[in-house]
């Protein structure tokens, strides 16, 4: 993902002395793999649920024929690309904006002294409690206010300054030697060419942490957009799941965990193919 | 003009973007639901005046507010310690070279990846009396059947559960992160002193690890008062309230029956608790963490 | 089956308006809020309707937004007439109205009522539809997406127990024995066939409504701001309900999801099952076995409430959409599409017209289950529906759920009930 060759990360390339061997490796691996499969669980349920006729949802037989009539389903059911595309807008708006005014925030917080900076930021951890769920009331009046209501922008706005991101580039930008800063702003840079060259590319790790949480996270998130959303043009995908599962006629799982690995395929297989990418980001973003 | 009112302009034009949405978002509606909440809701042929304490007054007799108050504590403790505790477990487990490690810390991740919501509805079938998943390893066994999400002892558990699902393999993913930067020559420095591991783990992991467990924590927290999603498809807040949570009774109250400003006055008190917890972890947790 | 061609059969009033409103001479466009989930059958069937009625009336643009459920659909159309634009028309749930009036979100349909024929379009209407339609001498909601409860029974199981597979239970007592004899127990105790089930997740009250009617109560008056929930009748009916699932043990404990009634119905875990009228194509398609449907069995008479939706005019919107919006209306409630749209979505057919088209009998000629909602209506009764709705129901909702977990004695959870929606309604008197 990053490129950035890191062959094995710095505990495995040396012998632990408190690696477990032998009976205590047995168990600690029995332990770990029998979590494993109780956490991966709902994972299962949903690839047998999906690709087994709709009698066989609740009886684990290992002859049971096998379909993909589910998928064509559930794909027919809903507008499913619509909300496919939704999503993918609002996750890349709602991470762009992030990423823009979070790193011109964390750039003046970490390296300018200037005065009320730190009412400041005072200010903006206070959204790290004050999580913009729990305003879903006056948030609601004030998107309805501007007339945005059932828009993408509408689902995203009140996300896009996020408190975390900032402290996060914050940390990471006073982790940046005060030497390159200085040598670059005698070569006659402005102070945004001192961020774009210096601080932005040696903050790469956090980006791509942050960005997973972000994208992760919008992906998923539910309750607001099921507020702000009334139309196939606007409503992302977990609300889409919801309006299309949820019927008069009673839950069928069948065609509901198809919809379900449809919606999150992007994210399995992209978590499968980088995680150990991943978790060295968060590494060396310093998230821990 | 001198340096310092140059660098006071350059600081806040760079903050205005972040923090005018900050303002609108989160400060201005902060301060609309305290204000509304000493009002009357508007309706159609009353506008909306001032009630003083009113809406604090029919908070106070309310049964359902103090319903979800002590719901939201126990999923609180229930969530918290265990999420983080097992997240904690994973990372180390995982850090070690167990077998199918890949495969296991995908397993412990996938959770976050999944959409509650969509989830909620496999585990509504997890919790289904008689051919549910539960009920058919349970059966399998000789128990007795339960009706996991219809009766009021057990349902707050359930949806319990699945909040512990959800968050622990997102936790997981941080306390990885610091397991595997802890320095192995610290891990060396303690064999040669002869110190078993699980003093290790207590005397220099754990400590170290303080600052993510300080980090994990307020996210656990907010969690705890921000994870509703299941319950909108497993119980939507029943039977008799038994899982309606504090989110979810100010869903219901704003965008439900529609009593805006009685929303604002339960807003209000979530805010409050939200403050105190901050204030608590802030002022004893960040005297006994580590940061670099 | 082409849709079109039926749709173009009846291009009649095409025109006629367009010539007389000179408002509508420029095009209106007619947004309309419809609460179904996207993209399921439903929406191809709405849409086509849009367009057919489109076709004939070139001047209107019909322009449906699938809003989702009920509950989420009347969220939308308020806030929306609160803040901005609402559509025209909407299709809520009938028991919306008083909240709709409150609001002044809606305008009756009286004044568009001017000819012989349109008043004897209003009369047309089955009047169990029109009570919850109707208030204070004015129409505010015309009924179409209709429904009511009804029991379902597997013919397998009642064969197996010894029971007569072709007759339902007609009455509470003999529900209750048949139950008994349904209900299977195996050595240790445990079920594995439950005789009867009322599910009684999310909207309790609205099954519940059944069994009060048949013991003769009457949940709120008819202005909607007075309720009943301490009525002897109305504890006697919970009493009943309890019973069936702790005193008799034929019916499951604690809270029966009503999502999963179904599926439980299909895998013969339960041998009757109320649910609604909307469910006839879903158990047609998925039950595996002979079933009946039939009309709720009596207590001290037979009854049942109605629910669904009625369509609802906008106050916010023009004089010249409204009208276009009334004609609309007209339109898709002729008896030739009640009884396509009874046939296709399973919902009843909102007129005793529609009963008699050659469509509506080619369909019961081949599903006869389909008449029993029908055959229901002269017993049925409004849904329960007063001032504040979300929130009285809810107090009856929590004592329901009460008494069913076993927290509360039956009595004691209706009295809660009350006092609850007294204090709610207090204002409104």
């Amino acid at each position: 993902m990053s490129g950035a060759p890191q062959p094995q990360s710095v505990a495995s390339s040396r012998p632990d002395p408190y690696a477990p061997k032998g009976l205590a490796l047995t168990l600690e691996s029995t332990g770990a793999i029998l979590l494993a499969l109780i956490w991966i669980l709902p994972l299962a349920y949903a690839v047998w649920a999906a690709i087994h006729p709709a009698e066989y949802t609740t009886r684990f037989e290992l002859t049971a024929p096998l379909t993909l009539d589910n998928f064509t389903r559930a794909w027919a059911a809903a507008p499913f690309a619509r909300y496919f595309l939704n999503t993918f807008i609002l996750v890349t708006m709602i991470l762009a904006f992030q990423l823009v005014l979070g790193t011109l925030a964390a750039y003046a917080l970490a390296r300018q002294d200037f005065w009320g900076r730190d009412i400041a930021f005072a200010l903006i951890l206070a959204q790290l409690m004050i999580m913009p769920d729990a305003l879903i009331v006056e948030n609601y009046r004030t998107l309805a206010k501007f007339n945005l209501i059932d828009t993408i922008p509408a689902i995203a706005l009140p996300y896009i300054a996020s408190a975390f991101g900032i402290f996060l580039l914050r940390q990471t930008f006073k982790t940046v030697p005060k030497e390159l800063d200085d040598a670059a702003r005698v070569e006659g840079a402005s102070p945004l060419q001192v961020l774009m060259k210096v601080y932005v590319p040696l903050a790469k790790p956090t980006y791509v942490a942050y960005g997973l949480v972000s994208v992760s996270y919008h992906w998923n998130n539910f309750l607001w957009p099921l507020l702000v959303t009334n139309s196939v043009e606007s409503r992302p995908l977990t609300v889409g799941l919801q309006v299309f599962s949820s019927s008069d006629q009673g839950i069928d799982w069948a065609v509901i965990c198809a919809a379900t690995l449809m919606t999150s395929a992007p994210l399995l297989v992209g978590f499968l193919l980088f995680q150990r990418q991943f978790v060295q980001s968060f590494m060396r973003a310093g998230i821990k | 003009m001198t340096n310092r009112a140059t660098a006071t302009i350059h600081g806040w034009l760079l903050l205005l973007p972040a923090m005018a949405c900050l303002a609108l978002f989160t400060h201005w509606p902060a301060i609309a639901s305290f204000v509304d909440s000493f009002m009357s809701t508007p309706r159609a042929r009353r506008p909306a005046r001032f009630v003083g304490l009113d809406n604090y007054q029919q908070m106070m007799a309310d049964p359902i507010f103090w319903k979800a108050m002590a719901n939201n504590l126990w999923f609180a403790m229930g969530t918290i310690p265990t999420s983080i505790a097992l997240a904690l477990l994973m990372a180390v487990w995982v850090n070690d070279r167990i077998a199918g490690r890949t495969l296991v810390r995908m397993a412990y991740f996938t959770p976050t990846i999944l959409p509650m919501i969509a989830v909620a509805n496999i585990w509504l079938f997890f919790f289904t009396p008689q051919y549910g998943l539960l009920e058919q390893i349970v059966g399998a066994f000789g128990g007795r059947s339960t009706n996991w999400l219809g009766s009021q002892d057990t349902a707050l558990y359930a949806v319990t559960v699945v909040a512990i699902w959800k968050e622990a393999g997102f936790f997981m993913i941080f306390y990885l992160a610091a397991l595997q930067a802890i320095p192995p020559s610290l891990g060396e420095a303690a064999a040669i002193e002869g110190a078993s591991r699980w003093t290790f783990f207590r005397r220099v992991q754990f400590p170290l690890l303080m600052p993510t467990t300080l980090f994990v924590l307020i996210n656990a927290v907010i969690n705890a008062f921000r994870m509703i999603d299941h319950i909108f498809v497993m119980t939507r807040g029943g039977p008799d309230n038994a899982t309606t949570l504090l989110l979810f009774y100010i869903y219901q109250v704003g965008f439900g029956f529609w009593d805006t400003t009685y929303a604002a006055a339960l807003t209000c008190v979530l805010l409050l608790l939200l403050a105190l917890v901050a204030f608590v972890q802030y002022g004893w947790l960040e005297r006994r963490t580590h940061y670099q | 089956m082409d849709r079109r061609e039926f749709l173009g059969g009846t291009a009649a009033l095409a025109g006629s308006l367009a010539l007389a409103r000179p408002a509508l001479a420029q095009s209106a466009e007619l947004s309309f809020f419809y609460p179904v989930a996207v993209g399921g059958p439903i929406t191809k069937l709405i849409d086509a309707y849009a367009a057919g009625f489109e076709k004939e009336n070139p001047s209107i643009k019909v322009k449906p937004i699938y809003a989702g459920t009920y509950q989420e659909t009347i969220v939308k159309a308020l806030t929306a007439h609160k803040s901005g634009t609402p559509p025209v028309l909407s299709v809520l749930l009938s028991t919306d109205m008083f909240t709709l009036i409150d609001e002044e979100a809606i305008v009756p349909f009286d004044p568009f009522i001017k000819t012989e024929d349109d008043k004897k379009w209003l009369s047309s209407f089955f009047p169990s539809f029109m009570e919850n339609s109707q208030t204070g001498g004015k129409t505010w909601g015309i009924p179409f997406q209709r429904s009511t409860v009804v029991l379902y029974w597997n013919k397998e199981l009642f064969k197996e127990a010894g029971l007569d597979p072709e007759k339902p239970p007609t009455s509470w007592a003999q529900q209750l024995e048949f139950a008994q004899k349904l209900t299977k127990r195996d050595a240790a105790g445990n079920t594995s066939q439950w005789g009867i089930q009322i599910p009684s997740s999310g909207f309790p009250y609205w099954l519940f409504q059944g069994l009060t009617t048949q013991a003769g109560a009457t949940l709120a008056n008819a202005a909607g701001d007075k309720t009943d929930y301490a009525n002897p009748g109305v504890v006697e009916a919970l009493q009943y309900w309890v019973d069936l699932a702790q005193k008799h043990k034929v019916h499951p404990p604690g809270i029966v999801e009503w999502g999963t009634t179904p599926r439980d119905f299909f895998e013969k875990k339960v041998a009757m099952m109320w649910t609604t009228t909307g469910n006839l194509t879903n158990v047609r398609t998925n039950a595996k076995f002979p079933f009946g449907v039939a009309v709720l069995p009596a207590g001290k008479k037979p009854g049942s409430p109605t629910g669904g939706g009625n369509f609802y005019l906008s106050k916010k919107a023009s004089p010249a959409e409204q009208e276009a919006a009334f004609k609309f209306v007209r339109w898709i409630t002729t008896p030739e599409r009640a009884a396509q749209w009874s046939a296709d979505t399973g919902y009843v057919a909102v007129t005793p017209a529609a009963y008699e088209t050659e469509a509506m009998k080619k369909y019961v000629a081949d599903f006869p289950q389909a008449l029993v909602a029908r055959d229901q209506l002269p017993t049925a009764v409004a849904e329960l529906s007063t001032h504040e709705n979300q929130r009285v129901t809810k107090a009856l909702n929590d004592g329901l759920q009460a008494a069913l977990t076993g927290t509360k004695q039956p009595a004691q959870a209706m009295a809660d009930a009350q006092t609850e929606a007294e204090r709610i309604l207090k204002s409104y008197r």
